[in-house]
């Protein structure tokens, strides 16, 4: 059989299980995008791997008709280090939610983005924990009523990106679970990225916390309540293209163009390759004050960890030569002992 | 014990079968540089070697305090030995702290060479003494022999121009020149490794510690109060070529083995943590046998990312100790439930929790059996000595690839930093083992079935990369054959079943249990572990005595192996020594019913020879 003349099609990523998230589910919709992403990567379901931790998230390998493990709690980064560094040659998607990588696997997230292992981590954030029914979670806003905090939530949540850029992450974006073309966008550039790719998306969960994103969600607040990133352009948002982020001082603030006090050249233009100050100061965008970025927050290239790994292997084959285990036991002092 | 008398410049040399010498100083000393080269030369003088390093878990704990202690044992003889011995022929001790630490343990009419200097009366406050413990009356059970070494190495070292503190650092070679006049041993290797350390810009401290070496030699020869030197023929080895080696550097290696055989990449993944980082230590130097080493954020990284490894088709291997493993469970169980091929090693030490860090136990055995959620056995696999890491992890990972299953290799800190002769494998003999990945959908009606097993109940090892055979895993419960997933009441108990079944299987892997002296009689001890070759001895010692008494000393834990239960009904009692409170005298008996007697010691030491002899003899009266 000639598969590779064969034109891979969203179905050819379908696997043959039912699908057990509840209906009305954000993770539909990411799933459905993934599948009409992944033909276009170009990369055939045997060399892909989907790995995940544990959640309502974390099902979605067995959605997609490609290599997948279905891991512990938090360790889904783990597990994906090992794979990619035993075999380079796969292309590896880590799913996980806000619990799952940001609580339980905080410690797995960051070392993962520091190392740059180039594989694709999306984090569906939902802030809250589904599959446990209902608990906060580490990115659940303070004052959040859940079932673990009737008199809501006294902790202060994590915001993924800021965590990502502290985390020294080569690759960081969000997107968000109806926004199915910009989803998918994002999707693609996060495949296309050498190094660990960050996407977090914004996924309803309309059992346990519905309309947590409903200001980006929906059609008509949208525009106004996010903004997109855009390498090299302006920030402006708002529906009718009026309002824009402009960076005074060392703060950002949003400006009106419609009364033509501000141009464009003024506002702050987008830089995927800027400081990770910038990048930080970006992330600290929050609704209701700001429009919430979605988009690229950066993108720069720095070397893989898997690359990082091999070339050492490979130098020291160069230098040494191939090991040779008789050499080895053989090295140093020996002595005989005659028959 | 003397044979035969010979005589070097002046005076004369009285041959004896074996000499236990034990070197004890300040953690900063170099006691255990200096023990291993002691080793290393006696070894390469063909005699048989046993040590016990013992040190603090602290890197430099304060000096001269008794806390600060650092000690190393060695035995060497022209016979074999299986122990670094019980007590001591000779005791070199660098100050007061060393010395009251461990002097118990020097025979009566035993050597004692100290460092005169260092019992001045700061040291003397800092070992929390009030008088010098030289001039107690109950030295005159010991030859002492009292050496100016601080000033003396000072003074051989002047022309290097190094400064007080550097030139202090030589005087564990001076020592070391002392003990080597004494026993007879050629400085060579000694002056090799000194030359290979201290080389580039440090040649001026090699040449001052080879003074310093040469200086400690001169001394013995020239000191009126030595009035003899000693020496031990080479032991009468099977033969081949030897080398010494440690335990931690056995597992290494042999892990290095069973990739080869398997013809599989090593991936080994480890956190630190004490006695298991040297294996990492080692590994990491053999990058050119395209070993991948990798140093993970925490325990669970360690563990997960070789399940990851697996799964791609590499041998994951991680290794711990009991605090470790602990943190490990989890993804025991998911590698168990994965089904995938991976070595957990656990290098035991003395617990709970943080416990002895730097002492060894044997009390991870039944964390290992049963320390995971659920239905969960592994293979439990258990090194005798140093050189038997290397066949025991090569073991292990044959299982592991053959049953597709996680297996548990313990070790502990007594064989990880214990060396002794090796008897170098010729590599051409060590045989392949077949690891195969499906090429092929087993499943003429549908897609491939991860879970279809062979009659070991092995699962098809089909890794990423492969068309046609994409499929999930998880931890969650899954259907037998398709591996989907299954909460089927009557699926898990099937699933629970096979995989305490393929666990059973191991044994057909494994040969049958060997006993050392009768095949029936009055005891058997039954040992495990590190502990072989005190059980050994002191077994040996008592059939000597006319004792219908043998040894079985398990490698294979979980499965036992097939035969142990006939082995155990031929004897009248069963002995079980372990280093914990009786972890497998719990399982013997659950298993066997049968009325095992327990010996048990929980210090933080290996046992001696003799209070093992002596329980023998008790139980065989």
């Amino acid at each position: 059989m000639n598969t590779a003349l064969k034109v891979l099609k969203a179905d050819d990523f379908a696997s043959d299980q039912d699908i057990r998230w509840c209906p009305g589910c954000g993770d539909y919709s990411i799933l459905a995008q993934m599948k009409k992403v992944l033909p276009e990567i170009g990369i055939p379901p045997e060399q892909t791997v989907f790995i995940s931790g544990i959640g309502c998230s974390s099902r979605f390998p067995y959605y997609v008709n490609t290599y997948g493990v279905h891991s512990i709690h938090g360790r889904a980064p783990a597990v994906a280090t090992g794979l990619k560094l035993a075999r380079p040659d796969l292309s590896v998607w880590v799913i996980t939610g806000d619990g799952d990588s940001l609580s339980i696997g905080g410690n797995h997230f960051i070392h993962l983005l520091r190392r740059n292992v180039d594989l694709n981590i999306i984090l569906f954030n939902n802030r809250i924990y589904g599959l446990t029914k209902g608990q906060y979670s580490p990115t659940s806003v303070e004052g959040q009523i859940t079932k673990s905090t009737p008199m809501g939530v006294v902790d202060h949540p994590l915001n993924p990106i800021s965590v990502a850029i502290g985390a020294e992450a080569t690759f960081i974006a969000r997107s968000v679970d109806s926004n199915i073309k910009h989803l998918a966008s994002v999707l693609k550039r996060a495949a296309e990225h050498p190094g660990t790719s960050f996407v977090e998306v914004y996924q309803n969960c309309n059992v346990f916390n519905d309309g947590a994103f409903s200001y980006a969600q929906d059609k008509a607040t949208r525009d106004d309540a996010t903004v997109e990133l855009e390498h090299g352009k302006p920030m402006i948002f708002g529906k009718d293209k009026d309002k824009g982020i402009r960076l005074n001082g060392f703060t950002l603030e949003v400006v009106n163009l419609a009364d033509g006090n501000v141009k464009e050249d003024d506002l702050l233009f987008h830089d995927e390759k800027a400081d990770p100050a910038l990048v930080y100061l970006l992330s600290r965008m929050r609704h209701p004050q700001f429009p919430e970025p979605i988009g690229v927050f950066r993108n720069v290239v720095h070397e893989t960890f898997e690359d990082a790994v091999r070339g050492q292997i490979d130098q020291a084959v160069q230098q040494r030569g191939p090991g040779d285990l008789q050499k080895l036991f053989n090295s140093g002092d020996t002595w005989t002992v005659k028959a | 014990m003397s044979t035969q008398a010979s005589s070097t410049i002046d005076k004369p040399v009285e041959f004896v079968s074996g000499i236990t010498v034990r070197l004890v100083g300040d953690s900063g000393d170099g006691m255990q540089l200096l023990g291993q080269q002691l080793t290393n030369t006696s070894a390469l003088l063909g005699n048989d070697v046993a040590t016990f390093p013992d040190f603090p878990a602290e890197i430099r704990a304060p000096r001269g305090t008794r806390a600060g202690v650092s000690g190393f044992q060695v035995q060497f003889a022209s016979h074999e030995v299986h122990t670094p011995g019980d007590t001591l022929d000779a005791l070199v001790a660098m100050n007061p702290a060393a010395l009251v630490t461990n002097l118990a343990d020097l025979v009566k009419g035993g050597l004692l060479i100290v460092n005169d200097d260092s019992f001045e009366e700061k040291d003397l406050k800092l070992a929390k003494l009030n008088t010098s413990p030289l001039e107690d009356p109950s030295m005159e059970k010991y030859r002492l022999i009292k050496v100016s070494m601080t000033r003396l190495t000072k003074e051989a070292v002047t022309e290097f121009g190094l400064s007080t503190k550097e030139a202090d650092r030589c005087k564990n070679f001076f020592a070391m020149g002392l003990v080597y006049w004494l026993y007879g041993r050629n400085m060579d290797a000694t002056l090799r490794f000194i030359h290979g350390k201290f080389s580039g810009g440090k040649s001026a401290i090699a040449a001052a510690n080879e003074k310093a070496l040469r200086a400690g030699w001169a001394y013995g020869e020239t000191i009126e109060a030595l009035g003899q030197s000693y020496n031990v023929e080479p032991a009468k080895l099977t033969p081949g070529t030897y080398r010494n080696i440690m335990g931690n550097q056995a597992l290494a290696w042999g892990l290095l083995a069973a990739a080869q055989r398997s013809g599989k990449e090593l991936f080994y993944a480890s956190y630190p943590i004490t006695p298991a980082s040297d294996i990492l230590h080692e590994l990491a130097r053999y990058k050119n046998f395209g070993v991948c080493t990798f140093q993970a954020e925490d325990e669970i990284a360690a563990v997960c990312s070789a399940i990851g490894a697996s799964y791609g088709g590499q041998m994951g291997v991680t290794t711990s100790s009991g605090p470790g493993i602990a943190l490990k469970a989890e993804a025991m169980g998911l590698a168990l439930m994965l089904e995938l091929p991976l070595l957990v090693i656990d290098v035991q030490r003395g617990g709970p929790s943080t416990g002895l860090p730097t002492k060894t136990e044997q009390a991870d055995l039944l964390q290992v059996m049963f320390g995971r959620n659920g239905e969960a056995p592994l293979p439990v696999l258990a090194a005798r000595s140093p050189g038997d890491c290397f066949d025991i992890v090569q073991d292990a990972w044959m299982i592991a690839t053959q049953l597709m299953i996680p297996v548990v290799v313990l070790s502990d800190g007594y064989i990880a930093n214990g060396a002794e002769p090796w008897r170098i494998p010729d590599v051409t003999k060590l045989t392949e083992f077949k690891v195969e990945h499906p090429q092929e959908n087993n499943n003429p009606d549908g897609p491939f079935k991860p879970y279809l097993r062979n009659e070991l109940l092995a699962r098809p090892w089909a890794i990423p990369g492969t068309p046609g055979l994409m499929h999930r895993v998880g931890g969650i419960e899954k259907e037998d054959g398709s591996g989907n997933i299954s909460y089927d009441p009557e699926n898990h108990q099937k699933m629970v079943h096979i995989r305490a079944q393929k666990v059973a299987n191991a044994a057909k892997l494994l040969p049958p249990q060997d006993v050392h002296g009768p095949d029936s009689g009055d005891l058997l001890v039954l040992s495990w572990g590190g502990t072989y070759g005190a059980c050994l001895t002191a077994v040996e010692r008592a059939q000597s005595a006319g004792k219908r008494v043998a040894l079985a000393h398990l490698r294979y834990l979980n499965p036992f192996p097939s035969n142990l239960g006939d082995i155990l009904a031929r004897y009248k009692k069963i002995l079980i020594p372990e280093l914990n409170m009786g972890q497998l005298r719990m399982l013997i008996r659950s298993r066997y019913l049968v009325d095992a007697i327990g010996y048990n010691k929980i210090k933080g030491k290996p046992f001696t020879v003799s209070e093992l002899y002596e329980k023998i003899i008790e139980q065989t009266k």
